[in-house]
């Protein structure tokens, strides 16, 4: 087993481990600063699949940009909030929470069952690209390639994406706006 | 090397843990959180199969696509629950059971 393999099970069990704790704490504070280590491990799990600008960016916007505005949203939103959460039924394991429960739980069970016949190694566009050497490498260099790509081949949904982020953001904005007095 | 089955299985767990959170809470915050966690189980994947496409770079570039998706989406999605939270002091979907007028 090499040091790779070691470090992407430590990573995937550190992911799913506290997505698994952010999903069943009471507490709404504590899971979302849960959060912040599930989206580290994610960044930790995309440089071991060799796509470290996308780690990187998921660094900045998700751990910087979203965490940091959905905690603002929640300390901005009053104290009665704070006290409606803890408020919270106590036992452990509830009965109306069965039923979502069973869903992931078949969920899942569907999932690993049609991963496990697809064979994903072994698709036949997986394999040519390996014959016609088409695999990033460790000692690649792609964040230059994907500038490039960017502005070359992908510029028409890079532009689309920039003008549907300036409209989410213009209507976030007018959203939450305070209501003139009347 | 990581096999891409060690991937897919990462994904699909924290794709159900995601799922289990949007049915379940009784909170919008975490409903919000719940589908965070399951774009990033979608860009897993990408990430995970863009490395057998160099030339191109879809799957990395798809997944800066979603990240970009999913912060337009958060931004919005907490506007509205600001403001659903001013109208009915609670933001519990469950609650939330009347029109503007």
């Amino acid at each position: 087993m090499s040091l790779v393999q070691v470090l992407f099970y430590i990573m995937g069990f550190i992911a799913v481990a506290s997505a698994i704790f952010v999903a069943a704490t009471k507490s709404l504070v504590r899971s979302i600063f849960m959060f912040f280590i599930t989206l580290f491990a994610l960044a930790g799990l995309y440089v071991l699949a060799l796509a470290d600008f996308v780690a990187i960016t998921q660094v900045v916007i998700y751990v910087g940009g979203i965490l940091v505005l959905i905690l603002f949203a929640f300390m901005l939103s009053g104290k009665e909030t704070l006290n409606y959460i803890s408020q919270q039924r106590k036992q452990f394991m509830n009965i109306s929470k069965l039923p979502a429960l069973l869903l992931a739980g078949l969920f899942l069970v569907v999932l690993l069952n049609m991963i496990f016949k697809v064979d994903a190694g072994n698709l036949a566009w997986i394999k040519r690209s390996i014959e016609n050497k088409n695999v990033i490498t460790p000692n690649a260099a792609m964040t230059e390639n994907i500038g490039v790509n960017l502005m070359t081949s992908y510029l028409l949904p890079f532009e689309a994406i920039s003008i549907l982020l300036l409209v989410a953001l213009v209507g976030a904005a007018h959203l939450s706006r305070k209501e003139p007095q009347s | 090397m990581i096999s891409l089955t060690d991937f897919l299985v990462v994904s699909a767990v924290l794709f159900c843990i995601g799922l289990y959170m949007i049915v379940s809470k009784h909170n919008a915050i975490q409903i919000l959180i719940g589908i965070e966690l399951m774009l990033n189980a979608a860009i897993l994947n990408l990430a995970a199969f863009g490395k057998y496409d160099k030339l191109n770079n879809g799957g990395q570039m798809f997944a800066l696509f979603a990240i970009v998706l999913a912060a337009a989406t958060t931004a919005v999605a907490l506007a509205i629950i600001l403001n659903v939270y001013k109208k009915y002091k609670t933001i519990d979907p469950g609650k939330i059971d009347s029109l503007k007028d």
